[in-house]
């Protein structure tokens, strides 16, 4: 089944050994300047002039800097995620449990209100909830592109019975309900490590949907990677390498590697997003995170519950990942363009 | 073709068989016990035991798992109670037969699936194709925008917005469920209508941009610019020629989407409450009902590689240069 990755990775950099030396085309016209640029200064040139993808790359560094900074930034506006101050402070609640100021409670004091019935601050949670959703989905993304280009090199490498095997594994992986399966496994997965009758770790539970996560995430990373390496093997430069003598993983290591790198951000860049949006959906569903770990998903979770009485309390997490999710979006357009120019339509 | 079919389909049934082998496995074979729910509180150990062999999980793993493949071709007998040949067994917690409950899941499923899919491909083909034509104009960059937007946004945020607006504050919309559409059409349709919507939304931006790169690429290619000269109209080409050709990436998704929806779409049924199979299935896990989830799998997972095998067979139709083997 040939299916279409939408990164439209049609690369063929060539820039192993000997590249970063010549100057890039465009430059040669002006000879006076010319300073050696690796492909990475380039790639940097090309992003920079792209204002829609510096935008985006601030934005997203917001969000990276809000989840690293939330405990100081929470000291600093004063409050906590799991202090009930509706419940502790008469009068910022109504008889329903709903926040009695209009616009789910917000004002000088709450910035982004208050949640129903408990009446917990909203914006602390939003701000501790960037640290779940982005360590949970850094993790599985960093695993999962470790295993898959690990395993796609491989089988693209080595072909015969072990490519034929690897491909087999893919798509059975790949035809799994994966959603299903999420929320099947993770409780079961769960029940392995604790008994029935205790508490969950938070800790646990991240691991949990970390491991479900990668367990299955692993095999389209490893199906793209087989792919570019069947096309890269049969090139001169490795066949040149094969016969100075160069065992295997040298050339893994040397020449296939740096050929790879930019599918493998590109890939990052655009997996990045998926996988927060899939743990907030696992929240959603009540199999990721629970009470009261601060988490959007679960956030959005209980504000399905209240959204006719009270929409604001989901607004602003769904918001917030919505425009994390563009600005992700975007920037991983960018990435791709300004490293891959060719592939730009 | 046949020779294609046959062993695309033997390869189906292989990947269906690894598939319950690996969930029956990892359920039956973990520590969370499902008889230790139904039994309650006041629970001892031989009222355990009892349940236990009720349900037929004191046996050995593999003899289980033996008597839970026969019993889809064949049937089987449980303490007396027959359940005839495609038995999925019954569930642990309402005690019905899995099929039975499955096939009445079903209708609401498909109704969801197929609505959706029909909206969702003439959204995003019309706006691809629209976007291709008017390359780099207003309407081009409006629509790629909105897909933007639209492939950003989660089913359970725009799902829920939606339904607060057009069903709670305006009113334009009746309450989204499942209503059958022989007895009441009109119903049927007023309740399908926001998760339709809510689909197409979140996935009509994949058609969109795939028609829109691959039109801009076909019309490039040297047989579009042949028929230009042999003196077809703009027109004839778009339809006849160029869209031929783009249509292949966008049958490859909608194959693949078309496969999710019908195994039950998770979120979409969970966020408008309409009882079809991804909602028995999300149900199921909360209730530890092992058989349920079963079955749920399977039929997801049926409706995966069947979707898959069609795909191919349409490249062939679209595509001359497709050559099945």
């Amino acid at each position: 089944m040939n299916e279409p990755t939408g990164l439209a990775v049609t690369s063929d950099h060539r820039d192993t050994a000997g590249s970063s030396e010549e100057p890039p085309p465009d430059q040669t016209l002006a000879p006076a300047e010319v300073a050696g640029r690796s492909p990475t200064q380039l790639a940097w040139r090309r992003f920079r002039r792209d204002r829609t993808g510096v935008i985006s790359g601030a934005v997203v560094l917001l969000f990276f800097l809000a989840g690293l900074g939330a405990p100081v930034i929470a000291a600093l506006y004063g409050k906590d995620p799991y202090t009930t101050y509706g419940q502790n402070q008469p009068g910022l609640l109504n008889e329903f449990g709903y926040p009695a100021k209009p616009n789910g409670g917000i004002d000088g004091q709450f910035w982004l209100g208050l949640e129903p019935s408990l009446g917990r601050d909203v914006f602390t949670q939003l701000l501790y909830g960037i640290r779940t959703s982005l360590l949970i989905s850094l993790a599985v993304v960093l695993i999962i592109t470790t295993l898959g280009v690990l395993i796609g090199v491989v089988a693209g490498y080595t072909g015969r019975w072990v490519d034929f095997g690897v491909g087999r594994v893919i798509d059975v992986v790949l035809s799994f309900p994966s959603t299903l399966f999420f929320i099947a496994f993770i409780p079961v997965i769960q029940s392995l490590f604790v008994p029935p009758d205790q508490e969950t770790p938070t800790w646990l539970r991240a691991t949990t949907v970390i491991l479900v996560l990668s367990a299955f995430g692993w095999a389209q990373i490893a199906r793209l990677m087989r792919g570019q390496v069947l096309s890269l093997r049969e090139r001169e430069y490795i066949e040149a390498a094969r016969i100075a003598g160069a065992g295997p993983g040298r050339i893994i290591r040397a020449e296939l590697l740096p050929n790879l790198w930019t599918p493998i951000l590109v890939s990052v860049s655009m997996t990045v997003p998926t996988y927060v949006t899939t743990e907030a959906a696992l929240s959603f569903l009540g199999v990721g995170m629970v009470e009261p770990t601060p988490d959007w998903g679960r956030m959005i979770h209980r504000g399905a519950e209240v959204y006719s009485a009270d929409l604001s309390y989901m607004l602003a997490p769904g918001l917030a990942m919505l425009v994390f999710v563009i600005a992700f979006n975007l920037l991983g357009d960018s990435v791709r363009d300004a490293l891959d120019p060719r592939a730009h339509r | 073709m046949l020779r294609f079919l046959v062993r695309r389909v033997l390869g189906a049934v292989l990947i269906l068989f690894v598939i319950s082998a690996v969930t029956f496995f990892l359920f039956f074979a973990l520590p969370s016990d499902p008889a230790r729910l139904s039994c309650g509180k006041g629970c001892t150990p031989e009222l355990l035991a009892t349940i236990h062999h009720n349900l037929g999980i004191d046996r050995p793993l593999p003899e289980q798992y033996w008597s839970f493949l026969t019993g889809i071709f064949a049937g089987r007998d449980f303490d007396g109670q027959w359940c005839s040949a495609p038995c999925l067994g019954f569930s642990f917690v309402n005690h019905q037969p899995v099929l039975d409950t499955l096939l009445n899941r079903f209708p609401a499923t498909l109704s969801v699936a197929l609505g959706a899919a029909a909206l969702m491909l003439t959204v995003g083909v019309g706006l691809g194709l629209i976007a291709a034509l008017r390359r780099g104009k207003t309407v081009d960059k409006v629509s790629m925008a909105a897909c933007l937007v639209g492939a950003s946004v989660q089913i359970y945020f725009f799902g829920i917005i939606a339904r607060y607006l057009l069903v709670d504050e305006l009113q334009w919309l009746p309450q989204p469920g499942y209503t059958s559409p022989f007895a009441a059409p009109g119903a049927w349709f007023g309740g399908m209508v926001l998760p339709w919507i809510t689909l197409t939304v979140v996935n009509a931006a994949t058609y969109a941009r795939y028609t829109r790169s691959s039109m801009v690429d076909t019309l490039g290619e040297d047989y579009v610019r042949t028929a230009r000269a042999k003196g077809l109209s703009s027109w004839g080409v778009y339809i006849r020629h160029a869209w031929r050709g783009a249509m292949t990436p966008v049958v490859t998704t909608f194959g693949i989407d078309l496969g999710l929806f019908l195994g039950g779409a998770l979120i979409t049924e969970t966020t408008f409450n309409i009882h079809g199979i991804g909602k028995l299935a999300v149900d199921s896990v909360a209730n530890s009902d092992l058989p349920m989830i079963m079955g749920t799998v399977l039929v997801a997972a049926t409706a995966m590689v069947l979707a898959s095998i069609a795909v191919d067979a349409c490249y062939a139709v679209i595509d001359p240069r497709v050559r099945l083997r």
